[in-house]
């Protein structure tokens, strides 16, 4: 069993190195600075390059509970090539889906290098048995998930329970062996960005590869500023112990413009090195559109009607 | 540690992303040859027939040629402010008065994105600030006294508060239409009648508030300005003609003031230099106090007299904090004004940087540590790479004397006392910063710290509403709220 963290003193990594002191954020600081980066004017060419970058980082989504496997083979292949007019816009980074459906997306996403990524750990709520939830996790790695979304026990979290979160978390990460793990801090329901920068210490000290805002179900979800938070935790992390953690916004991203003034944030938060799929994904589902929108607008100079893009 | 070492070596080549410039259209301002003086209502020529060039500090180009006024030229200035005075408008209703400062605020909204170019073109502040803090800020002020003027009554029951006369106003370079708005909206509100003398290097936005001026169909004579060098702004200040003296600037032209006026029926305010103390405790929100310390020093490209130019850090946190204060640096944009991009703009002439210069050299001669990000300058123009000292020891000159460009000096202190002493140990006192998550603690330091406004975790705010002035040698008097208007009224009590 996984040692529980004291809070007081910060955290260690599974490998040993401390993370740095819990600390605080100033909320007005903190919303007033990610308003000042939102600001920033982004124009013609290294504004199709953060396009570009977007459909990359995209974890194109469908979580209902109307999900068929039609469904995940349309979103599949408009996951592999997005734009069937447009052959030099990139694939997407994976497809994020329930656990039931990620045989059919492996299938049909054999080969092309885009990753399967499956919700587990009684996604959204989390509120199951841990053995159910470590089931459920063994489950979609054995079914061929790359990636799993797990959420943290937030029933837990509020109460103080902390350790209990801890403990979860490094056992779905055993779980998930070679499968990377993401962790869903739900943020919209923590309330506070204290609660959002423990919470992520937590998630990066019990193992996540990702730590990520969202599930999309619960309003709000990723805003500028709570992303901005998770950076500056991921960036505290790195520059005191070199570990190098992912970060991603999810829900609530629907246009162009706000996938670069995240992309801006994130650029003038961690730097260039982030700037990569490796590190940094957008959890959406209705942004690729706008986003092919842009690019074809962007290449061509004319705007084209919704009509041209397909709606998977 | 393995599995550390394997992930941090798995970091993927970088991608190098340029934003793109992203200028703010300049044509919006239409900048003539040249502005006479704006005397009785009417843009008059100078008696000296005297005319200088106004140079943009970002390009070295002569943006327009504007008025040396003279001796005569201020006394005319004055006699037309005196006769609106008695002819009008000190007896005009308050309500009436009112409503010509609102109107002046309106037209300031409505020109803003004119007057945020014309601002970044002539003084080289970053459009973003222009824009988003200059401008605003000087229509807030002009709503804010409006709402005053009938109400003076009640600011001051049983007092009968009237106004002074012909106020004498003299502004500086770093905010010149925000400085405006500070000195013209509460003496009108009173009912005073003004001459104001922009700054030398920055008249072009007062210059097109003289239009302004004309478009609210102001009564000719209640504004007058006069442009001109330190000789005009002499003169304006020697003239028998005035109730009152409101000026901003150097300690150094405070003191002369002072002097001049000794003796003389003339109510006086003076806001003068800074030498802040911006002080991070260990328990504070460091990410957020970083932006606060670059907001403090940067902003405006640290021409501001309320700079937060002294660091003040808790040794327990001296490392970290620094590591992320350079990081933040390095992220720092300069360069061209009007690109919406920017984030420190020009340094406002040449004059200013020859002297940023000087005691940035004094302060590697004395022995401190400079640190500056690597930054590519614009070849043409006034710029100075936003800098900053360790190792600083409260004895150097770049710890004692006012900068007022992008330099910051950073000193460590290890108890709240040690950092009230510090903070308190210099000639000024206008303004300092506390970053701590304990309230009980910033009310304990504001008790103690002897400036005329503490930022609590924040630093560099403004609001008509609130007061702003020093202590000591940074002047006296309050601008902004209702305290701002007590300088312009005499009382019978």
């Amino acid at each position: 069993m996984a040692q529980a963290p004291a809070l007081v003193g910060g955290f260690e990594l599974p490998s040993g190195p401390r993370l740095p002191r819990i600390g605080s954020v100033d909320a007005v600081a903190l919303e007033e600075r990610a308003a000042t980066l939102a600001k920033r004017s982004i124009k013609r060419e290294s504004k199709v390059q953060a396009l570009e970058l977007a459909v990359r980082m995209m974890d194109l989504t469908t979580l209902e509970g109307q999900d068929t496997p039609g469904k995940v083979a349309a979103l599949c292949s408009k996951a592999m090539r997005p734009d069937p007019l447009d052959l030099s816009v990139p694939s997407v980074a994976a497809i994020c889906i329930y656990p039931s459906l990620v045989g059919i997306a492996k299938e049909r996403l054999a080969g092309s290098g885009v990753k399967v990524a499956s919700v587990a750990t009684a996604f959204p709520s989390g509120q199951s048995p841990t053995e159910i939830k470590l089931a459920e996790t063994r489950a979609v790695v054995e079914l061929g998930a790359d990636e799993v979304d797990m959420v943290i026990d937030r029933g837990a979290f509020l109460s103080g329970r902390y350790a209990k979160v801890f403990d979860e978390i490094v056992r779905v990460k055993e779980a998930c062996g070679d499968a990377h793990l993401k962790v869903i801090l739900e943020t919209g329901e923590l309330g506070t960005y204290d609660n959002v920068r423990r919470a992520s210490l937590i998630a990066i000290a019990a193992g996540a590869d990702f730590i990520k805002s969202s599930t999309g179900k619960v309003s709000p979800a990723a805003t500028l500023p709570v992303t901005l938070c998770m950076m500056e935790v991921v960036r505290d992390v790195y520059a005191e112990t070199g570990h190098v953690v992912g970060i991603k916004p999810a829900g609530g991203i629907r246009a162009s413009k706000q996938a670069v003034q995240y992309l801006v944030t994130l650029y003038e938060t961690l730097g260039p090195r982030w700037m990569t799929p490796d590190l940094f994904r957008f959890g959406a589902s209705s942004l690729l559109n706008d986003v092919l929108m842009q690019l074809r607008k962007e290449k061509t100079g004319r705007y084209q009607s919704a009509d041209y893009f397909t709606i998977d | 540690m393995a599995q550390v070492e394997k992930r941090a070596g798995s970091l993927p080549a970088t991608f190098e992303w340029e934003y793109a410039p992203a200028p703010e259209a300049r044509d919006i301002v239409q900048i003539r040859e040249r502005y006479g003086l704006f005397v009785g209502g009417e843009e008059v020529e100078p008696k000296t027939d005297q005319w200088f060039a106004s140079v943009s500090p970002s390009t070295e180009e002569t943006l327009f040629e504007v008025a040396q006024a003279g001796e005569a030229d201020v006394a005319l200035a004055v006699d037309a402010a005196r006769d609106a005075f008695d002819n009008g408008w000190s007896a005009l209703a308050p309500s009436e008065r009112a409503k010509y400062l609102f109107r002046l605020a309106r037209l300031i909204q409505e020109r803003s994105r004119e007057l945020a170019v014309a601002e970044s073109l002539d003084g080289g502040k970053p459009i973003r600030e222009s824009r988003d803090v200059d401008i605003p800020l000087a229509a807030a002020h002009f709503f804010y006294y409006a709402g005053w003027a009938d109400k003076l009554e009640y600011a001051y029951p049983g007092r009968n508060p009237r106004p002074l006369g012909v106020a004498a106003q003299i502004i500086p370079w770093n905010f010149p239409l925000l400085m405006l708005a500070w000195k013209i909206a509460p003496a009108l509100a009173c009912g005073n009648t003004v001459v104001l003398k922009p700054a030398e290097t920055t008249p072009l936005t007062a210059m097109l508030f003289a239009d302004i001026c004309r478009q609210a169909e102001l009564p000719p004579g209640v504004v007058n300005l006069v442009t001109g060098d330190g000789a005009t702004g002499a003169y304006l200040v020697q003239n028998e003609g005035i109730d009152k003296l409101a000026f901003t600037g150097s300690t150094e032209v405070g003191k002369l003031i002072m002097r001049e006026l000794a003796g003389r029926d003339v109510k006086m305010t003076l806001e003068l230099g800074g030498k802040a103390a911006n002080i991070v405790f260990d328990d504070a929100a460091l990410d957020q106090a970083v932006e606060g310390i670059v907001n403090g020093i940067y902003f405006n490209q640290g021409h501001v007299c309320c700079a937060g130019s002294r660091l003040l850090v808790q040794e327990s946190i001296y490392e970290p904090l620094l590591e992320k204060l350079k990081r933040r640096l390095s992220t720092l944009r300069v360069g061209d004004p009007l690109d919406k991009n920017t984030d420190v703009g020009a340094i406002n002439s040449k004059a200013q940087l020859d002297k940023i210069s000087e005691l940035v050299a004094s302060g590697e001669a004395e022995g401190a540590e400079i640190y500056q990000p690597e930054c590519r300058l614009p070849e043409r123009g006034y710029w100075f790479v936003p800098t900053l000292f360790t190792n600083v020891a409260q004895s150097y000159r770049i710890a004692q004397e006012e900068i007022f460009g992008p330099v910051l000096s950073v000193l460590t202190f290890r108890t709240p006392e040690e950092a009230v002493e510090k903070a308190n140990n210099t000639p000024y006192g206008l303004s300092a910063g506390v970053w701590t998550e304990k309230g009980s603690r910033i009310l304990w330091m504001v008790e103690r710290l002897r400036a005329g406004v503490v930022w609590a975790n924040t630093y560099n705010r403004f609001d008509p509403t609130s007061p702003f002035g020093g202590y000591k040698e940074s002047g006296f008097g309050r601008e902004g709220g209702r305290h701002g208007l007590e300088p312009y009224l005499r009382f019978d009590e």
